[in-house]
């Protein structure tokens, strides 16, 4: 077997999916949560990328699929740092189990 | 006999790992982010591995130039208190963890032997140049779509950041 198998790709992106997923459930701080967010939406177009060179049907779609989760990522974490930033101002945290205004 | 490929796939592997575990790990806020700009490159080597060479110098431009930039802009504007991680671990940690150990070991039964029967792709002759074609031809919806969510997140994020000296108007919306 001279090249990688495809479920090592795989086998990586899980292991960066378990850290994302652990990290987002488990920090307290907004910033760190939003950016585990983004090492979950890694993994997946690591997904993408593998099935589109060695899936079934090999074609250029899965490359294009994640240009367009990278593209609205970006647009997702723009819009965390501004709730962030507007939480802040009247708040003065960051930790997350601290903005529970809906609750009371 | 291990080919050169797969030494590169170990390699990478490990920087991208090492990166996300010294994110869960470090207790500095900036540290943490430096860390994971580790595991953004990367994957973007995974990803010229995989023959997807525009992709890889998008993850480059987009992970770790913009969303870390935005990300330090994030934890500037606002106050951290590093020592605020609870001490010791508590029973949620672990009972979390063994959540993630769980959903990890069921998909990993699912994807440990796969194997497909491979037929070759050519798709590293002129990457960029099929991603183009492809998406002013069968995307160019979607495409368009996209540059319409880039607009309202604009606006939106000004919006939202905005100080609100004259809350007044603020209350009409």
């Amino acid at each position: 077997m001279s090249n990688v198998p495809v479920s090592a790709f795989l086998a990586l992106a899980l292991i960066l999916f378990c850290i994302g997923l652990y990290g987002a459930l488990s920090k307290r701080n907004t910033v760190i949560v939003l950016i585990s967010i983004e090492l979950m939406l890694n993994a997946v177009n690591i997904n993408l990328v593998t099935f589109s060179k060695y899936g079934p049907a090999p074609s250029i779609n899965g490359q294009i699929f994640a240009l367009f989760a990278i593209a609205i990522a970006a647009a997702e974490a723009a819009i965390g740092l501004a709730i962030l930033i507007a939480l802040y101002n009247n708040r003065k945290t960051v930790n997350i189990d601290e903005m529970d205004q809906l609750k009371h | 006999m291990l080919s050169g490929e797969f030494i590169a796939f170990i390699g990478l592997a490990l920087v991208a790992i090492m990166g996300g575990v010294l994110l869960l790990n470090l207790t500095k806020v900036v540290h943490m982010v430096v860390a994971l700009v580790f595991t953004f490159v990367s994957i973007a080597g995974i990803y010229v591995l995989l023959s997807a060479e525009f992709l890889a110098a998008v993850q480059i431009l987009i992970y770790s130039g913009a969303i870390t930039i935005i990300m330090l802009f994030g934890i500037m504007l606002t106050k951290h208190n590093d020592e605020s991680e609870a001490k010791g671990i508590g029973w949620r940690k672990i009972l979390l963890f063994l959540g993630v150990l769980a959903f990890g070991a069921a998909v990993y039964i699912g994807i440990y032997d796969l194997d497909f029967t491979s037929e070759t792709s050519s798709l590293h002759v002129k990457n960029t140049e099929q991603i183009g074609l492809a998406l002013y031809s069968d995307y160019i919806i979607p495409f368009e779509l996209t540059s319409v969510v880039l607009l309202v997140t604009l606006v939106g994020a000004i919006i939202l950041a905005r100080k609100d000296d004259n809350g007044k108007e603020g209350d009409k919306e």
